[in-house]
């Protein structure tokens, strides 16, 4: 492709030299390649900035005004005082560790029964099959905020009220995700696993060598929106959690602000102890990011 | 769905559809033949090795989301509390919900935020795809700059506006400066409301941005170049070639956020707290289910009887957008 464009603009008689071609052929006046970047800074402004002014706030010490106009997004000191501050009112690390387990075990739990199933799903032939898909299809369509309370009193029953097993359970086995791994089973070629069948592999031999290698990309789909749901995740926690030290991030989030709200300083801090870790994620893993969108969507 | 359901493996016997359940192939009658060259999935494991590997989804989505369903459609007729199981009061609970006042202010809120939020939802997305589309230095950069809201938490997306948002913060003082004057986003009702929907606005952009992407990819490019061709504007062409051509997505992103909105809950609740304001003038219909729901003396019943509502219509935007892409197709 580039070396097509390439050629094209070789070929292609140079007006004025300060013209760029774009790729459909036609020539971009420098005006619209000034007005382009502009636009993509103001919106970069709009995006990011926001995140670096509470970064800023964060770090600027007791002795600097944060309401100061103008305002200045470099701190004059910047300092960590308010990261060891927010530790002493609320255990953030605590809290950030609960966040971290969950997370973790819902990346688990979600890989290995959504691959379970999705393999049934995909690769095997049963009676029920079509139910047990249907199923999945029929959980997906239901909208968790319309089950909370129910999940509640589910849990309430189960004694798992209040502990960190109640955060995960409802979601540690998604039903999209049960979908997405059918998919990128059922779209394998079908005569690898006919000639492992061939030579003696048993249906778990056949998962587990053969077909669930073949499928990492997709679980690594699953795996980061497991982990950045779990992570992120507000209203069931909120319902599940009653005692402090079984708080997650978001939760102790929400309980900083209700309670010490004017120190605006302590609250940037613990948003930024909250979003960092999966800023950084992002930047790891973008193209897994962009591809789950593309696959959730689709499914939706 | 689309792409998922076209790979269902089919068998001769259910080719028509329609039918319940497959008549199953006996052990002695291999199709093989007639399936020949279609994906046909592996039939050589033991019988009950699909349901081992079924058993762990097939219990948790059974039961934390299709048996909290039907309990919640069965409690929504009781007046049942966390700690006492219900007796049967027929439809007491919606009969209450008509006359609650809470619930239609929720009901409005909650609306309204659908009317607020999906129009800029499924415009400023694509207006940012076509603005981070195709391939100039340093492009890969502002897309991923502009998902970094999608990736953060909503609460830390509430909590970072809140601060800008303050009678104190960041926007009031710009605001003071260029003599405007103090705007109480936080304080007014109304302009909470729309400062809690500009916020999704903002977490939102960057997800269906992509989405958008995917699909402004697929506009074949001669299209473009032809149109060029016969004299339209970059304006023109974006009503004739970009709009018709990425309208199917642009339906699937009004369907995905109408049913966001409609559900809102995290937002409103950081921006005006738990109660939703005063007078609980803000609240939503989830934050009602919240609020009348949970803790020890919730009343699930009634609670329950709200979900029933916010579920039939989270179902019906659903419907509604598509029937509304039907047809403009027919």
């Amino acid at each position: 492709m580039s070396a097509t464009a390439e050629q094209e603009r070789r070929a292609a008689p140079d007006g004025g030299g300060r013209v760029r071609r774009r790729r459909s052929g036609r020539r971009t006046p420098v005006w619209q390649w000034v007005l382009r970047y502009l636009l993509l800074l103001a919106v970069l402004a709009l995006t990011v900035g926001p995140f670096l002014w509470q970064l800023s706030t964060s770090l600027k010490g007791a002795g600097e005004d944060i309401y100061r106009y103008p305002p200045s997004l470099v701190p004059h000191e910047a300092t960590l005082d308010n990261y060891a501050g927010v530790a002493k009112i609320i255990p953030v690390w605590d809290f950030a560790l609960n966040s971290l387990k969950v997370a973790v075990a819902n990346v688990l739990t979600n890989c290995l029964g959504a691959a379970l199933a999705g393999y049934a799903l995909a690769r095997m032939r049963f009676r029920g099959r079509k139910a047990a898909l249907v199923v999945f299809l029929m959980a997906m369509l239901v909208p968790v905020e319309s089950i909370m309370i129910a999940q509640f009193v589910t849990m309430r029953e189960l004694q798992l009220n209040n502990t960190l097993i109640g955060v995960l359970l409802p979601a540690c086995i998604g039903a999209m995700n049960v979908l997405l791994m059918r998919n990128a089973f059922a779209a394998l070629p079908y005569e690898v696993e006919e000639a492992a069948f061939v030579d003696g592999a048993n249906a778990w031999q056949r998962f587990l060598r053969i077909a669930l290698p073949s499928v990492k990309g997709t679980l690594a789909v699953v795996a980061i929106f497991a982990f950045m749901g779990a992570w992120d995740d507000f209203l069931w926690p909120l319902i599940v959690l009653s005692d402090q030290s079984k708080f997650t991030l978001t939760i102790g989030l929400n309980f900083l602000h209700g309670t010490f709200a004017n120190n605006q300083r302590l609250v940037a801090a613990g948003t930024v102890i909250a979003v960092l870790p999966l800023i950084v994620l992002f930047a790891c893993l973008q193209r897994f990011f962009f591809r789950g969108v593309g696959e959730g969507a689709v499914k939706g | 769905m689309t792409t998922g359901t076209a790979r269902v493996p089919r068998t001769p016997g259910n080719k028509g559809g329609g039918g319940p359940a497959p008549v199953p192939p006996g052990p002695g009658a291999p199709p093989q033949a007639a399936a020949r060259g279609r994906i046909r999935p592996v039939r050589r494991h033991l019988p009950a090795s699909p349901w081992l590997f079924l058993a762990p989804g097939l219990l948790i989505v059974g039961g934390f989301s299709l048996y909290p369903f039907l309990s919640t459609v069965v409690n929504s007729f009781t007046d049942a509390r966390t700690l006492i199981a219900g007796q049967y009061v027929g439809g007491a609970n919606y009969q209450e919900l008509i006359h609650d006042a809470m619930f239609w202010t929720g009901l409005r809120n909650s609306l309204l935020y659908v009317l607020g939020v999906v129009p800029l939802l499924v415009i400023l997305p694509l207006l940012l795809a076509l603005l981070v589309q195709g391939r100039i230095p340093g492009i890969t950069f502002f897309r991923a700059a502009f998902y970094t809201p999608v990736v953060a938490s909503v609460v830390v997306v509430g909590l970072i506006w809140v601060w800008l948002l303050d009678d104190r913060g960041l926007i009031n003082a710009v605001l003071e400066a260029v003599g405007f004057g103090k705007v109480g986003f936080l304080s007014d009702p109304w302009l909470l409301l729309f400062s809690a929907m500009a916020v999704t606005v903002w977490k939102g952009l960057g997800y269906y941005m992509i989405i958008y992407l995917a699909a402004l990819a697929n506009v074949p490019r001669e299209l473009h170049e032809a149109c060029a061709v016969d004299g339209a504007g970059a304006l023109r062409r974006f009503w004739t070639v970009t709009v018709p051509a990425v309208r199917s997505t642009m339906v699937l992103v009004a369907a995905l956020s109408s049913v966001g909105a409609f559900k809102v809950f995290s937002e409103v609740y950081l921006m005006a707290g738990p109660t939703g304001g005063p007078g609980g003038e803000d609240t939503t219909l989830v934050m009602l289910v919240q609020q009348v729901g949970t803790g020890l003396n919730g009343r699930v019943g009634y609670a329950s009887a709200l979900s029933v509502v916010v579920f039939v219509i989270t179902l019906g935007l659903m419907l509604l957008v598509l029937r509304a892409n039907r047809k403009e197709d027919a």
